[in-house]
């Protein structure tokens, strides 16, 4: 098989720049979780008095030690809505998936260390995100639910959509896809459907509190009053009203139950016993990721560099490399998955198009998870371009790209411009997974093409009225426009849009890739036992 | 015509084992017998054929001399070698073999029966002119004249079972007014473990050595001995340590004690193994203890010095032979010792310890010899003498084989039971031990505060060892690919581990610097950190690199299990990070609810009544069924909230509890 000779000079300066702008990045954004897990860590003294453990403990007790955990959307509405120094991003969720007793789940725990685990506008589309995974990839959910529920402040853009959180709960008890909820704290109002959507309902007594109306809101409401725990505690919805199966004594109890009760199915016997994929590494460390992609956007380099550093002993085989060769379309495999490759070299031509359509069919006729690797410009312009039928091979792509029945995987490595993001399967075309590499670059143009842009279609303006524009104005306007594209199209603003699932350390690529394809893989393979309606609580 | 091909082994453990062994060698078949408890035993394992003689209990199979025998029937054994212990020193057993047509391994009947009496060899003895110690064995038993004989032998004195062994039935008296009292309990221990009230007494001599004459005779007359086992280590008169020669011996005492032994033994016309137990004291003087008419347990010092395997000349002799050396052609060379491998908690007054074998591995070098009966998977149970094996070195010197015989003790991994490693390494290592002082008096005098004889709690660094396992044990779990054990795409937090040992739970944080096949973790407890690398773990040895040093420890995992080959031996600790926490909490709400609608038919406690977890406080009788309702917890009735006959409703509350706070609750 065909092995990538790497070209790259490991020793030369320009490698030794690109790692260390590269570095600087994975550090920047590092630092940013490592600040929101330290704010988390300021509750500590609060929780434990309370006898509660901080939500994070709570997850790490949940998941098996050792097991790999990859997190989700871990920054997502930085820096947005309620989150205004950056420290409470994560949409007050805590989530990812890992692996409980064995079985490969979804784990969200609300972080109720911040803000008491109220829901933002980004953590509901963060939320949304993460049921279409479970959906999706046939994961089993654990929930450990505290919660104040919606942000009063951005009540209108969560009230709405937000039923869609619970539809989905409904769907996906109907597909047949466990939900297990522990109740750690506080789940009220419309947090009280979350666990009551549930399958599995885990109360820890003396601390869950699960009702429409708290004793403020009813003696307001009807006069009656009540107390919490006569209104919705633990051993009231244990013993009484039936809203949950499990009365644990405190919050590791609660994470135990749920480990049990993961343990009692049989999930993992619906499978094939798992077998060692015998696989060859890279033949080039994959911690020389770093340097590969160019600091300055503007520097060409080979995306082959990077399938090298990935692909089970570098081995690609190289697809219509002689019929275009901005495109790179090929086949590899990552773990012993077999995968087709698409990535970038340069803009896509309408002949790249033509070709990436094209593979893109064949992966689908051969059942083959594609790969994206996101580092374009967008779409060749110009009359030649336009003339080979840019528009006519372009939409041809997206097609295929839409299209495809097959697990599509995105990585953002660099830039992702225009529709060149679209035709690589970037967010709004739904990969089943979508990463970034924390340098990555994610708008409809450049900051400063933007600009210019702008810059003629004033001067064109000004010139239509016979008026010359002031170059002073035409400056501002320049750079302006540059400035506010450019801080709107970094990785960082990405992710806490959710514009992809989480930012990672271009070294992990690797284990990530095969940690997915591992997931689609079995997805595709599992068996599930639908039924219509969900499972009612009687 | 051979007196006999087929050698059936009456006994079980250790000795069951080390005969076959050489029976084997010798060319003979042989056939073990074994109890329901012990089919799986080594010694079962080895025979060429096996019986099971009965079920568990000794009275029911090892000593019944009906079953022994037809199981040599049924196999076509020709010989029994009785081992020691259990029947080798019963005459009965004997003189049935003979009656059996069966070649019995020992002695003749006579020599046992006048030698299982201590109160008729010590007769024997002074006829024979061997220096007895000053005592009392007449016939006459009544309390009168046992006192009137302890006045003339003078304080203090020794009580002993005339059919004693093993130190039942033995008192030592420092005062006349003791007397009494102390007659009374030998007499009943005695008779309790003998059958036989039978008592002698004897002047008690102080800080005595224990040494003993090898003894061997054969059936044409000779008599040889092969030099002396110091077994001066004893704890309640067990001999703990042996070793030969006896440290303090000369040229000139071997021979005088040797030709006594052998003269003892002629004044019963001894053939086979025989031991020849004296006490010496400090001034040199030495008197008989006792004849015993068997192979000893400390048998293998005496071998290694001499080189010779006396179970061969048993059987030699057994067969007719001549002995097969000369008196002047036994020579003693280098140093042995021996110390008993037990299964008994040493920090807990030495309590029998029961369990299964997980691992067991010998620590096999030239110069150390392990007799044991032990095979990994099998029970060591209450029914029997908990002796697991003996650890034996020897050495071109004392030193020499002291210090190799720590280090074999040290090694010799054996989990899953708790034994007495630890106590017996650090005997050896006592100055006074090395020093080659120790008298009968030693373990109480000099060893008493020895670590190993207190619970020790586990040390951080063992505690890390277990959490690293633990953490690679669910890291490297077949759930997920073998290349992402540990990897997290974001940010490190430790994982949590509770582990309990000796019922104390402790926290244990890990913390993974890499990941991958060999993980670096750094392990938290208290105030303590350990940073360790595991290089590799097989199942049964891990390999670490601990600040750089590199080493292995033996475990042994099994689900929430785990057990470590530490310091102080087999190390068991419990994963409790994710047991189910008891209804404590629920108790300490204290509230006790009616279950269903009932009569109340009892109440038993009233408010202010102090009561323990799982007291009985009321009583409902309800589908004509009694439920009795019990406290969650210890505490005191705050209120009780009906009487007897009321008519409840399900859920209502009967009794509150105030809960007195456990540490159990406090950690919750």
């Amino acid at each position: 098989m065909p092995r990538i000779e790497s070209q790259l000079d490991v020793h030369g300066g320009e490698f030794a720049a690109n790692s260390e702008a590269m570095l600087a990045a994975v550090a920047s954004f590092r630092d940013v979780e490592q600040k929101v897990l330290d704010k988390a860590c300021e509750a500590k003294a609060k929780f434990d008095k309370r006898g509660q453990l901080l939500p994070r403990e709570r997850l790490n007790l949940l998941l098996d030690a050792g097991a790999p955990f990859l997190e989700l959307s871990s920054l997502a509405g930085f820096k947005l809505h309620d989150d205004k120094d950056g420290t409470q991003a994560g949409g007050g969720l805590i989530a990812g998936i890992g692996y409980v007793e064995g079985v490969r789940c979804l784990v969200i725990a609300n972080n109720s260390a911040i803000k008491g685990g109220t829901i933002s506008p980004s953590g509901l589309r963060k939320s949304l995100r993460l049921q279409q995974i479970a959906a999706e990839n046939k994961l089993p959910v654990v929930t450990l639910a505290e919660s104040g529920g919606a942000n009063l402040t951005y009540a209108a853009d969560i009230f709405v959509e937000g039923a869609r959180a619970f539809a989905n709960q409904a769907r996906l008890s109907a597909a047949g896809i466990p939900q297990i909820t522990v109740v750690h704290g506080s789940s009220t109002a419309g947090g009280a459907y979350q666990p009551g959507l549930s399958d599995y309902v885990v109360v820890v007594r003396g601390k869950a509190k699960m009702f429409l109306a708290g004793p403020p809101l009813l003696k307001a409401a009807t006069g009656e009053i009540a107390t919490d725990e006569q209104l919705g505690g633990a051993e009231m919805h244990a013993q009484v009203a039936g809203t949950a199966e499990y009365l644990a004594e405190n919050d590791a109890d609660g994470v135990r139950l749920a480990r049990d009760i993961l343990a009692m199915l049989p999930w993992n016997a619906q499978l094939p016993a798992r077998t060692a994929r015998s696989f060859k590494e890279p033949l080039y460390p994959t911690d020389e990721l770093l340097g590969i992609v160019p600091a300055d956007a503007k520097k060409p380099y080979d995306v082959r560099e990077i399938i090298a550093r990935i692909a089970d002993g570098s081995v690609f085989l190289d697809f219509k490399n002689e019929f275009d060769q901005q495109t790179v379309c090929g086949h590899l495999q990552i773990e012993g998955h077999a995968c087709g490759f698409i990535g970038n070299n340069g803009p896509i031509t309408p002949q790249g198009a033509a070709k990436a359509a094209q593979f893109i069919q064949l992966c689908d006729q051969s059942n083959t998870p594609i790969l994206f690797f996101h580092n374009t410009t967008g779409f060749m312009v110009g009359t030649e371009s336009e003339q080979q039928g840019v528009i006519k091979h372009g939409s041809k792509l997206i097609q295929a790209v839409a299209n495809a029945r097959v697990p599509k995987l995105t990585i953002v490595v660099g830039g992702s411009y225009g529709a060149g993001n679209y035709a690589m399967c970037g967010r709004g075309l739904d990969p089943r997974f979508i990463f970034a590499w924390p340098n990555s670059r994610t708008a409809v143009m450049g900051g400063a093409q933007a600009g210019k842009v702008l810059r003629i279609v004033t001067e064109d303006k000004h010139a239509k009225m016979g008026q010359t524009a002031d170059p002073k104005m035409l400056d501002m306007i320049e750079q302006a426009t540059a400035q506010k594209l450019d801080s709107q199209s970094t990785a960082l603003y990405g992710t806490a849009n959710l514009w992809d699932d989480g930012l990672i350390d271009p070294r992990d690529t690797r284990a990530l890739l095969g940690l997915l394809l591992d997931i689609c893989h079995e997805a595709a393979i599992r068996p599930l036992q639908p039924n219509a309606f969900g499972v009612a609580r009687l | 015509m051979p007196a006999f091909s087929k050698i059936l082994i009456a006994n079980r453990g250790e000795i069951a084992c080390r005969v076959i062994r050489t029976a084997q060698e010798l060319g003979y078949r042989t056939v073990a017998v074994y109890s329901s408890a012990d089919a799986e035993s080594r010694h079962v394992q080895l025979a060429d054929e096996a019986v099971c003689i009965g079920p568990a209990q000794v009275n029911q199979s090892y000593l019944v001399i009906d079953n022994l025998l037809a199981a040599a029937a049924k196999t076509g054994a020709d010989a029994i070698h009785p081992g020691y212990g259990f029947l080798s020193e019963n005459a009965d057993f004997a003189r049935a073999c003979a009656k059996a047509n069966i070649v019995f391994i020992g002695p003749s009947v006579e020599a046992i029966h006048l030698m299982g009496s201590k109160r008729l060899s010590k007769i024997a003895m002074l006829e024979a002119g061997v220096p007895c110690i000053p005592g009392y064995e007449g016939a006459e038993q009544d309390e009168d004249v046992l006192r009137q004989e302890a006045e003339r032998i003078g304080y203090p004195l020794m009580i002993k079972a005339s059919a004693g062994g093993g130190g039942r039935g033995m008192r030592l008296v420092q005062q006349a007014d003791e007397l009494v009292a102390q007659l009374r309990t030998a007499r009943s221990e005695a008779q309790n473990a003998f059958g036989s009230g039978e008592l002698i007494l004897e002047k008690a001599v102080i800080q005595p050595r224990h040494v003993e004459i090898q003894v061997f005779g054969d059936q044409h007359g000779n008599i040889v001995y092969l030099g002396e086992r110091d077994c001066s280590v004893q704890r309640r008169h067990q001999k703990v340590v042996e070793e030969a020669p006896c440290p303090v011996m000369t040229a000139e005492l071997r021979q005088a004690m040797g030709a006594a032994a052998v003269q003892a033994a002629a004044q019963v016309n001894y053939v086979g193994a025989g031991t020849v137990e004296f006490l010496l004291d400090a001034s040199g003087a030495f008197y008989f203890l006792e004849m015993n008419t068997r192979l000893q347990v400390e048998h293998p010092v005496t071998e290694l010095i001499t080189g010779q395997d006396l179970v061969a000349w048993q059987i030699l002799v057994a067969s007719g032979a001549p002995l097969p050396l000369r008196q002047e052609q036994i020579k003693l060379t280098g140093h042995a010792i021996e110390v008993r491998l037990y299964a008994e908690d040493t920090a807990n007054q030495f309590l029998p310890q029961t369990g299964t074998v997980l691992r067991w591995e010998p620590e096999l070098l030239p110069g150390i010899r392990i007799d044991h009966g032990l095979c990994e998977g099998q029970a060591v149970t209450p029914f029997y003498d908990p002796m697991l094996g003996k650890v034996i070195a020897y050495g071109a010197n004392r030193e020499d084989a002291r210090r190799k015989l720590v280090r074999a003790l040290e090694q010799c991994v054996l989990l899953g039971v708790n034994a007495n490693q630890r106590f017996l390494a650090n005997l050896l290592a006592h100055p006074e031990f090395a020093a080659g002082n120790a008298t009968t008096a030693f373990i109480g005098e000099h060893f008493h505060r020895d670590p190993s004889l207190s619970p020790q709690a586990a040390t951080p660094r063992e505690l890390a060892l277990a959490a690293a396992l633990l953490y690679h044990a669910s890291a490297s779990s077949r759930a997920h690919q073998a290349s992402m054990a540990g990897w997290r795409s974001a940010g490190s937090a430790p994982w949590v581990f509770i582990l309990k040992h000796l019922d104390q739970p402790h926290r244990i944080e890990v913390d993974v610097i890499h990941s991958g096949a060999q993980p670096t973790v750094q392990v938290r407890y208290a105030e303590s950190l350990v940073e360790l690398q595991l290089l590799a773990c097989d199942g049964r040895w891990l390999t670490v690199a601990i600040d750089g040093v590199r080493q292995r420890v033996a475990y042994h995992h099994d689900g929430d299990t785990l057990h470590l080959f530490a310091h102080g031996g087999n190390l068991k600790l419990e994963d409790i990070t994710h047991a189910p926490v008891s209804g404590q909490a629920a108790a300490n709400s204290g509230a006790i609810k009616a279950p269903m609608d009932g009569a109340i038919v009892e109440v038993l406690v009233e408010e202010g009544t102090p009561v323990s977890k799982g007291q009985l406080l009321v009583v409902l009788e309800a589908m004509k069924m009694e439920h009795p309702l019990k406290a969650g917890s210890d505490g005191v009735v705050r209120r009780v909230g009906v009487n007897k006959g009321d008519q409840v409703k399900n859920r209502q509350l009967l009794v509150e509890i105030e809960a007195s706070v456990t540490p159990e609750a406090a950690e919750a």
